[in-house]
């Protein structure tokens, strides 16, 4: 395990200017000792939601305060974090989030993903693959895989005792009855080694297959449900699928228009009220890191060609 | 070329000073001040103590002013700094036998030993706008009543159930037991809850949610046959009792609200018909949310009477997980967060299916 996991009675100023007034990343050292206990708990039964007591943070409940109070509890001095919301580290709400932990541990900053020791994320994982000296912490509304089948708590937790999970395979055959295929588009439900159902949080599932023998730790946060996931380095994380109808992710038929990419996740970007799209990487360091290294937009025509197939449906 | 939006830091800053701005409103108007607010607006004050979980009105009333006026961001606010605060210990149970009491009423009994006494209440007062506050000159001068003559009651009073309770009629407090009191700011809640922690889950709880859903219980949906056995307003002592001590000393003085509801109950298999209770208490002056815990209390602790809980009010998952006005504001506002790899994920979906139906159909017609 990391340095920064071991206890730390006291942590040495970095020197950096901080906000006064508040201990090094906000929480006291027994809040984060009482979540970094959740933490290894939650290290140690992959995909199991461990409750904890959650803190009222600064910040909205719902806007990340269980990455938040997460990321508090395993930051240290020499990590350098970066944080996205949506892929990109330049919208409003990671910029606000990366302003809290400047503020409170004067930590250096990144928005590359390759810097970085902790990655704090909203909706993504970001493309380029992650190693094992990094820690990415997840902000997640609704950590209950099963909540929207079953709103009680009390049965929930019996279903993950009992390891009943039935009613979630109903739901996607019930999908590939009347759509012909699972219509989940994020928030896909996985299986975490072999056990526990999961929720990755509202990642898109394009996202799904990155979980699965990721070296870097994955740790998940729920402040206003007051539950904190992980999932261990290299573990097996499965998108819940049939045999028949093996799990599958979103396919774009354009590449993105600033560095040409295939491979990536695409936002699409509405350019004119005449149906004008154009597409581009939700992972801005990615889409960065690629036009430096010389990669070039797709030529005009073809995104031209990308939406005039889009707008007559195929 | 679309260019990727940049400068979101320098956009939060400026909306940051557009807000100040517009809090401060008008500059030709004297600024608002917190010992104002304190003074003046001492049920805000209150509103925002209790759902805030911290006593303290300076506080509140700071929260009131940084939050133009919006009570709902002014208890986040202290909620947020109360997070930070230290327990240096736990106070022994208020007694509120014992307060100072401003008001005390109950709908139970016409008199009863230290009278009722209506203090500073609205109940009466006819809703009429009154314009002769619109003036700062028009401030009451003459008839003012000196506070020495408003009624006071020291020392001791009774509380209405306990009288009721030399009866035998209504159920018994339950002893202390050995656990000591939970405290869900620190643990998470847990379903189903005890009744320490779903009364303070209600004592925080948003007033308007609480106050619906106790009105439910009146219309039907759950009915629990209240009546107001006593309403007491007043200054209660708190008071520690330190280890190296070994006896109690008062640390000050708070004011609070109680409610104590009589509720019917036709009886059980295990125990007679009588009285039940349900119990409400808030910081400051607020009687309707104190009425409405009360009521709520009670029609949660169904299962403990072997009621059958059929209605919202009495479903306690759905009660205690929704009542907390800083939860909720959080996740129904967090979806002016962005959410376009969500909704991307979403179009492609919908435009796949769009397209597999637009196939059949084409593939229909052909033939």
């Amino acid at each position: 395990m990391r340095k920064q996991l071991s206890l730390q009675p006291r942590i040495k100023d970095t020197g950096s200017p901080r906000l006064a007034g508040y201990n090094f990343a906000y929480l006291d050292e027994g809040t984060k000792r009482m979540i970094r206990r959740a933490i290894l708990k939650a290290v140690a039964i992959p995909g199991h939601q461990v409750p904890f007591g959650s803190r009222e943070m600064p910040l909205p409940l719902g806007w990340g305060t269980g990455g938040i109070q997460v990321t508090a509890s395993v930051i240290g001095p020499d990590d350098i974090l970066k944080v996205i919301d949506q892929g990109s580290d330049d919208t409003t709400n990671a910029v606000s989030i990366r302003r809290f932990f400047t503020q409170t541990t004067g930590v250096r900053t990144t928005e590359k993903t390759r810097e970085a020791t902790l990655i704090q994320t909203r909706h993504r994982i970001p493309e380029t693959p992650l190693g094992p000296e990094q820690i990415i912490i997840f902000q997640v509304p609704i950590p209950e895989p099963l909540r929207f089948l079953e709103p009680r708590e009390v049965e929930t937790c019996k279903m993950h005792g009992l390891a009943e999970y039935g009613v979630m395979y109903v739901k996607l055959y019930e999908d590939i009855s009347a759509h012909g295929r699972i219509a989940t588009a994020y928030n896909y439900p996985v299986m975490v080694h072999h056990r526990y159902v999961t929720s990755p949080s509202p990642i898109p599932r394009f996202d799904n297959p990155k979980m699965d023998r990721m070296p870097a730790l994955q740790l998940f946060g729920a402040g206003r449900e007051k539950r904190i996931y992980a999932i261990p380095p290299y573990t097996t994380v499965k998108s819940l699928d049939f045999e028949d109808h093996p799990f599958e992710i979103e396919k774009w038929d354009h590449c993105c228009a600033l560095c040409g990419s295939s491979e990536s996740y695409l936002d699409e970007i509405v350019t004119d009220d005449q149906g004008g799209r154009l597409f581009v990487c939700s992972d801005t360091d990615y889409c960065e890191e690629r036009r430096v290294a010389g990669h070039k937009s797709a030529p005009p025509d073809t995104v031209k060609l990308a939406i005039t197939r889009l707008k007559r449906g195929k | 070329m679309y260019v990727a939006v940049k400068g979101g830091e320098r956009a939060i800053l400026n909306a940051h000073e557009l807000l100040a701005e517009k809090r401060r409103g008008d500059h030709a108007v004297p600024e608002l001040t917190v010992e104002q607010i304190q003074n003046q607006l001492p049920l805000a004050v209150n509103r925002v103590m209790t759902e805030g979980s911290l006593y303290d009105p300076e506080l509140a009333a700071l929260a009131i002013k940084q939050s133009s006026g919006d009570l709902i961001e002014a208890i986040f606010l202290l909620r947020a700094f109360r997070t930070t605060l230290t327990r240096l210990g736990t106070s022994l149970p208020i007694d509120t036998s014992r307060m100072t009491l401003w008001r005390r009423i109950s709908a139970t009994f016409k008199d009863l030993p230290g009278g009722q006494v209506l203090g500073p209440t609205y109940d009466y007062t006819h809703r009429l706008l009154d314009f002769s506050l619109v003036s700062e000159s028009g401030e009451r001068k003459d008839n003012r009543l000196p506070v020495a003559e408003t009624v006071l009651l020291k020392g001791t009073t009774p509380r209405v159930l306990d009288l009721l309770n030399q009866e035998g009629l209504i159920e018994k407090e339950a002893p202390e037991d050995e656990q000591g009191v939970g405290d869900l700011t620190h643990h998470p809640l847990h379903i189903p809850a005890d009744r320490d922690l779903r009364l303070q889950n209600l004592a925080r709880g948003d007033e308007g949610f609480l106050l619906g859903l106790a009105y439910s219980t009146q219309r039907g949906f759950g009915n629990n046959h209240p009546f107001v056995g006593e309403i007491r307003f007043g200054q209660v002592a708190v008071e520690i009792s330190p280890e190296e001590l070994g006896f109690p000393i008062e640390i000050g003085e708070i004011d609070v609200t109680e409610c104590q509801m009589i509720n019917q109950f036709k009886g059980s298999a295990s125990q007679p018909p009588g009285f039940t209770r349900g119990y409400g208490l808030t910081f400051g002056h607020s009687e309707r949310k104190a009425m409405a815990i009360a009521l709520l209390d009670r029609a949660l602790r169904g299962r403990d009477l072997g009621e059958a809980a059929n209605s919202p009010a009495q479903d306690e998952e759905f009660v205690l997980m929704h009542s907390d006005n800083v939860q909720a504001s959080g996740f129904v506002e967090h979806l002016k967060l962005p959410h376009y790899v969500d909704f991307q994920a979403e179009l492609t979906l919908v435009r796949s299916l769009r397209s597999s139906v637009q196939e059949e159909k084409t593939e229909k017609e052909g033939k």
